[in-house]
């Protein structure tokens, strides 16, 4: 037989053809992704007449008509509302944000001064940056700045009083300064603190023990608002007359204290998830207590609690603005305040303003929130289930 | 709950008031300390608020100045110290502040529970607002049976409110938010008809309405709220103070003493104005108060006279556009009347 009459052969491979249109790009995408049964289908076209319906007036209202700078309420108000708006308008005041910029920023703390607080802001970025990127080393200097040096420069530059710069009280204060000192104070003490609490609440030593479980317990079951008002206006009372101490600074430490007692039962939680095997291994090794907590369990429990201690970190910084209750006005605090100036009455101004701030707090909880995911995953040794 | 916490903080602070007594007179203390600790409201507008070059601006923050000026002969020598209606009488006895000038309403209670109130800087009362437009043919609060009434939860607004609808026996709806914010968005959203609030309060509230052309203010007032000075009890000197500078801001607009001719009038040869303006020869009248001649020059050089100072804040120079109304002086109809300086 002659093997070179095999025409039906190929000589050559056949071209793979390009899929049917169902099964590329992006109708296949959207195929799987949106429309796989039918009630994903309806819910897609739901959700697309819900956003055709949601998102264009609300870019409207936030960008294409907001009124972006002025004097006084005139911009943010029709003319039947006593403004040069014309009738029917409806859009954001950024005006009244822009206007009041500074002291949503930085309170009543004087004007000339504020040079102060923004060298005090870029410090606290240039030290905290490079202590968030594992990659850059000296982390153990950068750290002990950052928690040691960094705290006593930031309030001899922010108080003052010495080397020549003006004494700034306290009580004038304000906006997303307050905010950023309360809670940085909170998380850079209420992490260590916690720590020790959930360790002595452990701990075998009865007097410890007793102590650490009445603090947590007894601070747990008390709301803040309680702490503050009690720490701004009872407080003196108890005191001799003339000694005082500043409210701001009683703010701090009932929110610093208040802060640790639920970090302690974070940690703790952490604590108790290690198995029992660690522990008699460390001691099995012959480690001490300390070698063994700071070697072999804290580093363990702390990863396994990152959600939990991130979460009482976002938690705190949004408590803050419960010292309003105490006169302290932070970020939250001065917009609400500021809603009162007769001269930017506006039926746009609470919302516009309310806008902004919750947009800074998102800012910073979204952050904290993003950095734990990416702290999460860096530090994951399979210990996930 | 909240009331129970108020009234410990005030039963522990009347046992310290006894233990307190006896250290000097808060006169002597501010003037030693070289300025005024003055309570105001946290943001009301038209009465103490911030504006937004960061200063306090309003008609009670003026009545801090003007005690600045009366003590030290200069305005700025005042600070503020922001106060929820809540810690406000808390701050008071404290010592933390030195005088409450904060809408604060005088009632028996208040008086008689270790406050001294100095006397009435503003005549206010609770008062309703309604959208013309949509109510048309309304023009007294006794036509509102059966209406529903937008109301801030947990205030004694809400309580002047049920006492006035059940006296007249008229039907009504309470619509109760928590927040300003919330009431002030349900009104205008139409979620009810009638708004009710104090009356200096309603007008500021129109300011943030859609169609503030729409909305009346019906002419009657349901409650009393007078509202003044407040100072701790048993420092009548410290009293006196306060009490004479609101009148020195009444006769001095009594008198057409104003800001602009003040020093002018100095050299005055009327005997009532240079008695007031401390001219007269061997005067002691601003001395035995326990501050200098001549306070009311530097109190009106300071601030104006009370027109001016209710005008430039709430009246017809601000936003607000408030009528004089019972705030007018006795003699034009008022209530404000100023014990003579003399």
């Amino acid at each position: 037989m002659a093997d070179n009459n095999l025409s039906f052969v190929r000589t050559e491979m056949l071209q793979g053809q390009t899929p049917p249109l169902g099964e590329r790009g992006i109708v296949r995408w959207i195929r799987l992704n949106l429309m796989a049964t039918p009630i994903d289908a309806i819910l897609t076209v739901f959700a697309i007449f819900l956003l055709a319906w949601f998102v264009p007036p609300m870019i409207n209202w936030l960008f294409v008509q907001a009124s972006w700078s002025g004097a006084d309420r005139a911009v943010c108000a029709t003319v039947s509302q006593g403004g040069t708006q014309p009738e029917g308008w409806s859009g954001a005041c950024w005006a009244y944000v822009n206007a009041n910029f500074n002291q949503f920023m930085y309170g009543r703390y004087p004007q000339e001064q504020h040079w102060r607080v923004n060298i005090v802001g870029i410090m606290f970025v240039v030290l905290l940056i490079p202590l968030l990127i594992p990659r850059i080393p000296f982390k153990s200097a950068n750290a002990i700045v950052f928690f040691f040096v960094f705290p006593i420069v930031a309030f001899f530059l922010l108080v003052g009083g010495w080397f020549g710069l003006p004494y700034i009280e306290t009580a004038t204060w304000g906006g997303l300064l307050v905010t950023l000192v309360l809670s940085f104070v909170g998380i850079s003490v209420s992490l260590p603190l916690g720590i020790v609490l959930a360790l002595g609440r452990r701990s075998k030593m009865p007097i410890i023990k007793m102590l650490c479980v009445v603090f947590i317990e007894m601070v747990r079951g008390i709301p803040l608002v309680t702490v503050l008002f009690m720490a701004s206006y009872m407080l003196p009372l108890f005191l001799p007359p003339g000694v005082t101490f500043d409210k701001f600074l009683r703010a701090l430490i009932g929110v610093a204290l208040f802060a640790s007692a639920y970090m302690a039962e974070v940690v703790r939680g952490g604590l108790q998830a290690i198995p029992k095997g660690q522990y008699e291994g460390a001691d099995s090794l012959g480690l001490s207590y300390w070698q063994k907590t700071g070697l072999i369990i804290l580093p363990q429990a702390l990863k396994m609690v990152i959600p939990g201690i991130v979460n009482t970190f976002i938690g705190l910084f949004k408590d803050t603005s419960l010292v309003s209750i105490i006169s302290m006005f932070d970020l939250l605090g001065t917009v609400r305040q500021h809603f009162n100036d007769a001269n930017w009455a506006s039926p746009q101004t609470p919302i516009s303003g309310l806008i902004f701030a919750g947009f800074v707090f998102w800012i910073f909880c979204f952050g904290m929130s993003r950095y734990s995911i990416f702290m999460e995953r860096r530090l994951d040794t399979g210990h996930k289930r | 709950m909240k009331n129970f916490v108020l009234k410990s903080v005030l039963g522990v602070s009347a046992l310290l008031l006894l233990a307190s007594a006896a250290s000097a007179g808060t006169l002597e203390d501010v003037k030693k300390k070289g300025f005024l600790q003055c309570g105001v409201n946290t943001g009301l507008a038209g009465f103490a608020a911030p504006n937004d070059k960061g200063e306090w601006s309003g008609f009670d923050v003026d009545y801090c100045r003007a005690v600045a000026a009366a003590i030290f002969g200069d305005a700025t020598k005042v600070k503020f110290t922001p106060l929820s209606a809540k810690d406000r009488l808390p701050a008071l006895q404290s010592g933390e502040i030195d005088v409450l000038i904060r809408n604060t309403t005088w009632t028996l209670s208040r008086d008689s529970q270790g406050f001294d109130f100095t006397g009435v800087n503003y005549y206010d009362g609770q008062g309703f607002m309604i959208n013309a437009k949509k109510l048309s043919g309304i023009n007294s609060a006794l036509q509102l049976s059966g209406a529903s009434v937008c109301v801030q939860a947990g205030t004694t607004t809400e309580l002047n409110l049920a006492d006035y609808f059940k006296a007249n026996k008229m039907e009504y709806n309470p619509v109760v938010f928590e927040k300003l914010e919330e009431v002030n968005a349900a009104y205008d959203a139409g979620r009810c008809d009638v708004y009710t609030t104090d009356q200096s309060g309603l007008y500021a509230i129109r300011l943030t309405l859609s169609a503030p052309d729409d909305h009346v203010v019906l002419p009657e007032i349901i409650s009393k709220e007078p509202l003044g000075p407040v100072v701790r009890q048993g420092d009548s000197q410290w009293a006196h103070v306060i009490r004479w500078v609101h009148y020195a801001l009444l006769t001095a607009e009594e008198l057409g003493i104003t800001k602009a001719n003040v020093q002018e009038l100095t050299k005055s040869d009327s005997p009532e104005i240079k008695r007031v303006l401390g001219q007269e020869a061997n005067t002691k009248l601003g001395v035995d108060l326990g501050l200098t001649n001549d306070w009311v020059v530097n109190i009106v050089k300071a601030v104006g006279n009370y027109g001016e100072v209710f005008e430039s804040n709430i009246g017809s120079g601000s936003k607000l556009k408030i009528a004089r109304g019972i705030n007018a002086q006795w003699s034009k109809g008022g209530l404000q009347y100023a014990m003579p300086i003399r």
